[in-house]
């Protein structure tokens, strides 16, 4: 199960004054072993500093001999306990935070993958065809009529379809293998790639929209001639089969497709949508 | 029962660190910076770093005797918005290790919180530990006033 909640616990790796420092290899055991099961660790020690303490409560870790200090905050906030782990191995200080936990829920790390476009608003203009592109809500329009992430969750895993639609590369899926999808740079060859294989693929009737950014008359003629809602769901569905094809998208996005009468309706709403927030542009 | 305050070094507020930037910047003289709060990302949610990479990684910051903070993955903390975020946006120099540049500030910025200009993003995904762990670690600039 998924929890947007963050992290309920923020772990402190305490080797200051009245600890004794733990080796280094333990020391890197102890953290990937925490941070591989989805906790946050602060390593405190000298030099840079670690980051302001939230409102999220402490587990200070270290190796006190046998005496972990009890500590309060001066200003009753957070609550703060402190567990000793000398002599601990790494799995049994792991199930010493788990119990320090409790019942609050966690994501953990092989049970859910973070997926869902990132977007790069140095390259976005603001063409909204990933608006109209994506069948899942992914995507909406914000107060200031800006393209934005708004449904993180209705992404499908491993499926970056969206991020090949769009005009200026600006669609990054951090999780993804290959670049430029994974937000690696983009040279100006790959992103003339990548709107060749938009200009291809739409397909979607993704120039839709560019019309409407270009706001011009003949624009707007061109559009009203050229696309029927049956064609236009027609060409998407080829251009998710051939994706799918490619092995570019999971095949079960292609299972989990609304409906045809909920695409059109989708299509309706996104475009609505979409010439709202250009026209107001 | 010990008290302890926002000045116990667990806690390293941020207005401490920053004010020695701003008061140098009337200094005519140069000036040690503030060392740069340092953040290791742990790509936990999806085996796209690779591994030994960022266990090398992990493990020069944990040879060192430096403070840091590490995080299991920032992706999953974009997807719900963690104001974590916003705390480490807002922490002054920092440095960063964990993929793409670009990747990392479009999370921060989707999320709400974007990084300073100045964040240094070392990207686990193309350099080498060496590389990256001697960039965390390096001293900080000297900076004329």
């Amino acid at each position: 199960m998924i929890t947007h909640t963050h992290r309920p616990l923020r772990v402190v790796l305490y080797e200051g004054s009245g600890s004794i420092q733990l080796p280094a290899e333990s020391r890197a055991k102890v953290m990937m072993a925490l941070l591989d099961k989805g906790y946050t660790v602060t390593r405190s020690g000298l030099g840079a500093p670690a980051m302001p303490h939230d409102e999220r409560n402490l587990l200070v870790l270290g190796a006190f001999e046998g005496k972990a200090p009890a500590l309060e905050d001066a200003t009753g906030k957070i609550s703060i306990d402190t567990c000793d782990i000398t002599g601990l191995e790494p799995d049994a200080i792991l199930a010493l935070v788990d119990k320090s936990r409790g019942e609050k829920t966690m994501n953990e790390p092989g049970k859910w993958k973070p997926w869902f476009p990132v977007i790069d608003y140095s390259r976005c203009t603001n063409c909204m065809q990933c608006l109209s592109f994506c069948l899942f809500d992914v995507y909406g329009v914000s107060d200031d009529n800006k393209i934005q992430v708004q449904n993180n969750d209705n992404c499908k895993t491993n499926c970056p379809a969206c991020s090949r639609v769009c005009p200026e590369v600006a669609i990054m899926f951090p999780k993804y293998q290959a670049g430029p999808i994974n937000g690696d740079e983009i040279n100006e060859n790959e992103a003339g790639r990548e709107k060749i294989k938009v200009d291809i693929s739409s397909l979607l009737g993704g120039d839709i929209y560019s019309a409407l950014k270009d706001r011009s008359a003949a624009a707007k003629s061109r559009f009203s001639k050229e696309r029927s809602p049956d064609k236009a769901l027609d060409e998407r569905k080829k251009c998710l089969t051939k994706l799918v094809g490619d092995g570019f998208i999971p095949a079960d996005v292609l299972a989990s497709l609304p409906s045809t009468e909920e695409i059109l309706k989708k299509a309706v709403i996104a475009k609505a949508k979409a010439a709202a927030a250009l026209a107001a542009q | 029962m010990r008290i302890i305050t926002a000045h116990h070094p667990f806690f390293h507020p941020v207005a401490q660190r920053t004010n020695c930037r701003d008061t140098a910047t009337s200094s005519t003289t140069p000036f040690l910076s503030t060392p740069a709060t340092i953040l290791y990302c742990r790509c936990a949610y999806a085996q796209v770093v690779p591994s030994g990479v960022k266990n090398d990684v992990l493990q020069k910051l944990c040879d060192s005797d430096t403070s840091f903070e590490t995080v299991s993955d920032l992706c999953e903390m974009a997807a719900h918005r963690d104001p974590r975020l916003q705390a480490i946006a807002s922490c002054g120099s920092l440095r960063i290790a964990a993929c793409f540049p670009r990747a990392v500030k479009g999370l921060f910025q989707q999320a709400g919180f974007p990084l300073p200009a100045d964040t240094e993003i070392l990207n686990m995904r193309t350099q080498s530990a060496q590389e990256i762990a001697d960039a965390l670690l390096g001293a900080p600039a000297l900076t004329a006033a």
